[in-house]
């Protein structure tokens, strides 16, 4: 009886993962390949590493369970008696340490280009609060608290939770596309941590510190992200959205935002109660 | 001199309670570290299973979700320093003393203290759970300023740590001293048992670290209490020095929870492979490397925190490194596997499943240690997936693989077999079912330590919360088996096992040893 419902238990489990997989696809288990140029060449770097590391996985485990098949007592082999070979030891010493060095060569290109922030025309200066963000335009009179949007009721499971569950503002962050932007990165409370997964970018935002990061999207459209350092009760409810548009649009948003936005600023800190 | 009369002597001891309160025999603390660990893998367990439960599907269902940080963090100690420290010394209480011919530890006293600090130690770390404010709830990392913002279990927090440090720097003490002098003539250090060597190692890194985790708390409580601002930038500190001085503690840390293992899973490859261990000395020699190496990578935890272009670029190659005697053991492993003739008893099932999950674990530290990968990575459940391989499947299988070894040597009585080999297979099941789809939520962008997460992680965290529930249920299995073997089971020989007589000192003593071994010195041949 006990085993029966044990098997009807790994049934549904079984039906619940192929199901999933069918359900989610491949892209969405892996890493985004983003919308930057970085953020390619992170996914590549990636995958590079993924598949050395399925290669030597599938060697060594192949030689294990090779072993584990052939090499029992039960098939009346006789133990061999070796315990040592130089030679063995210095080949997976030496041979590990190329294929690192391998590794190491493209992942330190890729890192020298994230830290080349260059010159760029916009600057944003990115607050992280207890639990949300304020963006400050620096050469624009623009700047605007972004919070999370998803009504309590979504959360408390008393009504149906949409789509961008828990991944929707109130006030977006608009940047141009093709254009270099600079981001600094603060917090005026707790550490918190500034993560967009299509744009390859984190850094942590640190009280008394400013973090630098560039980031030059290509392609149009909104990107999802969200707080990354436990920052405390909602730490899981401080989403990030950008919208990138072309830099026209861009133009006409920010003449329009540094009217309008000031107002929406004066009530947002009035919920935080400043 | 009358050695029947001092036998005699020394067999006495206070019955009942006071037995276990007063004892100083290295095999009565070992038993009272494991049971220890058995009891908070319980009740760390429980928080899991409390996290596992809030994740098995999107919105706010059971728990508040400063709670949920709670149990996080909560977790996270008790199974650190109260789970798998613990149960690791508990092993090195037991067989040290056993593998290297000596009758007791060096510093019997201070054994007791250091055990018996632990449960008042961690009486207070629990009793948060009721306190105004309620229990730590800013990670187990201890992160200022949210750490700070902890209620009135602060203090209680940092001087449970205080203790548990205290704890394991004197029985690290006292493991290092008995190694160094308590050996038999004639057992050289190159004859060791590697979990000898492993524990010797493991102790040098554990008197090392313990005091920086100290001084960092201590720092903490007085940024709380007394006005300083070592981390708080308005008065001139910085909070990312902590991330500093907490790592340093905090990598080497790694290495503590699972150098042991390697000494286990080394004594019982030979064992059920029927053949010597592969490259002796260069598992002494990868050991060693990785302690050192240990020491030089810990802001690999902090890529992101924004770090200079130099220190990311030293970070990442130093940490690459530690593949390299990692590698060297995993190989030796599976050519000590190799041409042997090899029996699945329980043990060698976990020291197997150990081999090959704690690979998996290490090829996405791999991952991890590519810093602009890591950028990634870093927060996500991709992290959380790659150290629960490395700690459960990893430690936690190693310890259990122990006590399946030992246990009839302890109790003089066999395990049920069947029920063992059950025991490894659900276990393998569930944590592979709770912890592989991590990475895939991980990759796709869920980041760790949130009650609540977007609709695309809603598939893999259910499968992750029937794993961890299977996981959790299939470790009742494994008291059981521990409880009655203790009571009956078939009796077994001096070396328990076909041939591990010749694979060390503790396969020659009866079965269970009498309560004082080798109070003359055993010969070394």
């Amino acid at each position: 009886m006990k085993f029966l419902n044990l098997k009807k238990f790994l049934f549904l489990v079984i039906i619940n993962f192929l199901g999933s997989s069918a359900y989610a696809g491949w892209l969405d288990l892996n890493m985004p390949k983003g919308v930057t140029d970085i953020s390619q060449e992170v996914y590549s770097l990636h995958m590079l590493i993924l598949y050395i590391c399925c290669i030597i996985g599938v060697i060594v485990f192949g030689a294990m369970f090779w072993s584990i098949l052939k090499h029992r007592k039960s098939k009346g082999v006789i133990p061999a008696t070796f315990y040592e070979s130089t030679k063995l030891e210095f080949l997976w010493t030496i041979v590990p340490f190329v294929i690192l060095v391998g590794m190491a060569v493209p992942a330190t290109k890729v890192l020298i280009k994230m830290y080349d922030h260059g010159e760029s025309e916009i600057h944003i200066k990115i607050t992280g609060y207890q639990w949300l963000w304020q963006y400050e335009y620096l050469n624009a009179d623009v700047s605007f608290y972004s919070k999370l949007s998803t009504p309590y009721n979504e959360i408390y499971n008393k009504q149906k939770k949409n789509e961008n569950y828990l991944q929707e503002v109130d006030n977006e962050l608009v940047v141009p596309i093709n254009k270099k932007i600079r981001l600094l990165l603060t917090s005026n409370d707790v550490l918190h941590a500034w993560w967009v997964p299509d744009l390859a970018l984190k850094r942590d935002a640190i009280p008394g510190f400013i973090n630098e990061m560039s980031v030059n999207i290509s392609k149009p459209g909104i990107y999802r992200g969200s707080c990354a350092e436990l920052c405390g009760r909602h730490h899981g409810f401080m989403p990030i959205v950008i919208r990138a548009i072309e830099e026209n649009e861009y133009k006409k948003w920010l003449a329009n935002a540094s009217k309008t936005k000031s107002s929406d600023l004066a009530v947002t800190k009035k919920i935080k109660g400043e | 001199m009358s050695s029947v009369v001092e036998d005699a002597h020394h067999d006495e001891h206070s019955s009942g309670i006071m037995r276990w309160i007063t004892t100083t025999n290295h095999k009565d603390i070992g038993t009272l570290y494991l049971w220890f660990a058995m009891i908070m893998f319980f009740i760390g367990g429980l928080m899991a299973l409390i996290i596992r439960a809030e994740l098995f599907q999107p919105g706010l269902q059971f728990v508040d979700p400063q709670f949920f940080n709670s149990m996080t963090t909560m977790h996270a100690l008790v199974m650190i320093f109260g789970v798998i420290m613990p149960a690791f010394t508990g092993l090195a209480n037991w067989m040290i003393p056993m593998m290297i011919g000596g009758p007791d530890m060096a510093l019997p006293r201070m054994n007791n203290w250091s055990f018996w600090i632990l449960p008042f130690a961690f009486s207070m770390l629990l009793s948060t759970l009721w306190m105004d404010g309620g229990a730590p709830a800013g990670g187990w990392t201890l992160y200022p300023p949210l750490s700070l913002q902890t209620g009135d279990a602060f203090p209680f927090l940092i001087f449970s740590i205080h203790f548990m440090g205290l704890s394991s720097i004197m029985g690290a003490i006292n493991i290092v001293a008995t190694i160094l002098n308590m050996r038999a003539p004639g057992m050289t250090l190159m004859k060791m048992s590697l979990f000898v060597w492993t524990w010797l190692i493991t102790g040098f890194l554990l008197i090392a670290v313990m005091p920086v985790l100290a001084g960092g708390v201590t720092m903490l409580l007085t940024d709380k209490f007394f006005g300083t601002s070592f981390f708080n930038a308005a008065g001139g500190g910085d909070p990312v020095m902590f991330q500093h001085i907490f790592w340093f503690f905090g990598h080497p840390e790694v290495y503590i929870l699972i150098l042991p293992s390697f000494g286990v899973v080394s004594a019982i490859i030979p064992v059920f492979a029927r053949k010597p261990l592969f490259g002796y000395s260069s598992m002494v020699y990868a050991t060693a490397s990785i302690a050192f190496l240990s020491f030089i990578v810990w802001a690999h935890h902090m890529f992101t925190v924004g770090m200079p272009l130099a220190g990311e670029v030293f970070f990442m190659f130093a940490t690459m490194l530690i593949a390299v005697p990692t590698g060297v053991k995993v190989f030796n492993w599976v050519t000590t596997m190799w041409k042997g003739a090899m029996t699945f008893e329980t043990p060698m099932l976990f020291a197997i499943g150990f081999i090959i999950m704690f690979t998996i674990g290490g090829f996405s530290g791999l991952m991890l240690a590519i810093t602009p990968a890591d950028f990634q990575y870093h927060d996500t459940y991709f992290v959380v997936a790659h150290f629960h391989y490395v700690l459960v499947p990893g430690s936690i299988f190693a310890i259990m693989a122990a006590c399946y070894f030992w246990l009839p040597k302890w109790t003089g009585n066999m395990y049920p077999e069947t029920l063992g080999k059950i025991h490894f297979w659900l276990s393998t099941f569930f944590v592979n079912l709770t912890f592989f789809p991590m990475h895939f939520v991980g990759l796709a962008g869920m980041p760790r330590r949130i009650p609540d997460y977007s609709l695309q992680f809603a598939d893999y965290n259910m499968l992750a919360t029937y794993g961890a529930f299977g996981f959790g249920f299939a470790q009742l299995i494994f008291l059981y088996i521990v409880i009655r073997t203790i009571r009956v089971g078939e009796k077994v020989t001096n070396e328990v096992w076909e041939g591990a007589e010749s694979e060390g000192l503790e396969w020659t003593l009866p079965s269970p040893p009498p309560y004082h071994t080798f109070n003359t010195p055993p010969e070394i041949k």
